[in-house]
């Protein structure tokens, strides 16, 4: 991305405040996965109702954003690196918002299981490890953004093939358990889709990653399959 | 999908330099012009966009003192335009060219079209009126001018004009065409109809455009040339330009921020 500024100063401005944006809403989602994450592994479901009503405003900023972006479009006609700028927050905002769903879906998740007694489920805590593994890749993913770091958006590329393994192995090791006890399964199939869950983020947080490559250097690195 | 294969290529410029006396005004210029393809010519003020458009039709041979270096190959015959032996009427009558501000002369509709014919010793009445049409047509302007062939040029509006002066330009059959801004004096209904234009002209007439709206050199061209003080700094699929350009310099300008 070129350092120097616009002439029309109104226009940095529009960009400026796009790149803002779309870093706090990146925030707001981190702290919903979080908190989600916090919900399933303490028990304290108390907050599940304050995060499935943070989802709206996850929501309300895809929406600001997106009208932010087609104005953007509208009034400045935007080329380059600031066209591909504008068009990877557009694709950035969609896998934040999918993100929130994700969060949404673990915080009640995480109620089903608590309110059925989660403790009679081994393993349940290795989900706590993978949720924090693909957290760090949605925060790396924003800073990459945020520097536009092509070098931390590959490693969070990279690192998702390991969470995606981890799920994998979650859900192999659930399915012994239910079928030597099968009192775990309602449990367990929640557990499930929670890791299904974290594993989805780490695909957003993945797709982030690549759209942030496609910013700073125009590359679509999408579907190349590179990955494990 | 279709194999990539090198497009033919109408006219290059090969270490061309070019002086207004003592001063240089272009710099070691290589550059492709593709067949039947619209190529934009994209720069500051002052960069040497007219300069060099000027050069493949020797207008500058209209005045004393200024000099050509280089080549300007011209194919499919591969004659370097700029060769002292080469005869500038013959080249105009190949290479029309089309300026910013419309310019016809204060004669009727059909002369001014039918000029650049005579010029070229076209006598026999049917085939003027035949050729003129043909050029109207060619320009889309036919219609509204067909019942009005014998009044005053100048009388159009400045969209009818322009479209008149293309008709002029293609009167003669040019194999390259050039515009020089040609839209800068129009509205956005005129300066669509000229763009329309251009995309069908290209099906049979090479064309070469100077424009200073970015949007515009997107909209219009296949590929895309920035010059900057008299240096052809980046040349490339209009598309590339337009997305990923390879010069911070190229990026700047065409994002509008300050180098
Ligand atoms: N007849 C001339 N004699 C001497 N210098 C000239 C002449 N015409 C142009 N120049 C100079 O040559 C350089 C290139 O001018 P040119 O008109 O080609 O620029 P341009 O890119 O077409 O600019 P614009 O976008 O303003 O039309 C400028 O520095 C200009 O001052
Ligand atoms: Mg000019």
């Amino acid at each position: 991305m070129s350092e120097s500024v616009h002439v029309s100063r109104q226009f940095d401005e529009d960009l400026g405040v796009l790149r803002t944006h779309v870093l706090e809403m990146g925030g707001l989602v981190e702290a919903q996965v979080s908190a989600a994450i916090e919900a399933y592994a303490s028990g304290e479901i108390i907050t599940v109702k304050d995060i499935v009503e943070g989802d709206h405003r996850v929501n309300k900023f895809e929406k600001v954003i997106d009208d932010e972006t087609i104005h953007v479009v509208a009034r400045r006609q935007p080329t380059a690196s600031d066209l591909r700028l504008v068009m990877g927050v557009n694709k950035i905002v969609t896998d934040l918002e999918r993100i929130g769903d994700e969060a949404k879906k673990i915080a009640k998740g995480a109620r089903r299981v608590h309110e059925q007694g989660m403790l009679n489920v081994p393993r349940a805590t290795d989900v706590r490890h993978v949720a924090e593994e693909a957290v760090a890749m949605l925060r790396q993913a924003l800073d990459s953004f945020a520097r536009l770091d092509v070098a931390l958006a590959d490693a969070v590329i990279h690192a998702d093939a390991k969470v995606d393994a981890e799920f994998k192995a979650i859900v192999r090791q659930l399915i012994t358990y239910m079928m030597e006890d099968p009192r775990t399964i309602s449990t367990a199939i929640d557990i499930v889709w929670i890791g299904r869950s974290i594993e989805r983020i780490g695909d957003h947080a993945k797709n982030i990653a690549e759209h942030v490559i496609y910013i700073a250097e125009g590359r679509d690195i999408r579907h190349t399959g590179k990955e494990a | 999908m279709q194999t990539a294969s090198a497009p033919a290529l109408k006219a290059e410029a090969r270490n061309f330099n070019f002086f207004y006396g003592d001063v240089q005004a272009l710099k070691n210029i290589n550059m492709p012009i593709h067949d039947k393809k619209v190529t934009a010519l994209i720069g500051p003020s002052g960069c040497g966009k007219s300069t060099y458009l000027r050069s493949f039709n020797r207008m500058h041979d209209l005045y004393p003192g200024n000099r050509y270096e280089g080549e300007i190959r011209f194919y499919p015959d591969n004659t370097n335009l700029l060769a002292p032996g080469v005869d500038p009427i013959e080249v105009r009558m190949r290479v029309g060219m089309v300026f910013q501000k419309p310019n016809p002369f204060p004669k009727s509709v059909f002369e001014n079209v039918a000029y650049g014919l005579r010029v070229r010793g076209e006598k026999n009445r049917r085939a003027l009126d035949d050729k003129v049409e043909a050029a109207l047509k060619g320009a889309a302007i036919w219609d509204e001018v067909k019942d009005r062939l014998q009044d005053l040029a100048t009388n159009l509006s400045g969209g009818q004009q322009q479209r008149l002066c293309i008709a002029r330009a293609l009167a003669t059959d040019p194999e390259l065409l050039l515009f020089d801004e040609p839209t800068s004096a129009l509205d956005p209904i005129a300066t669509g109809a000229i763009e329309e234009l251009v995309h069908e002209l290209k099906q049979r007439v090479t064309i070469l455009i100077v424009t200073h709206n970015m949007q515009q050199a997107a909209r219009v061209s296949d590929y895309t040339a920035y010059m900057y003080l008299g240096e052809m700094i980046e040349f490339g699929k209009t598309d590339d330009i337009f997305i990923k350009p390879q010069d911070k310099r190229t990026e700047d300008y065409i994002t509008g921020r300050m180098g």
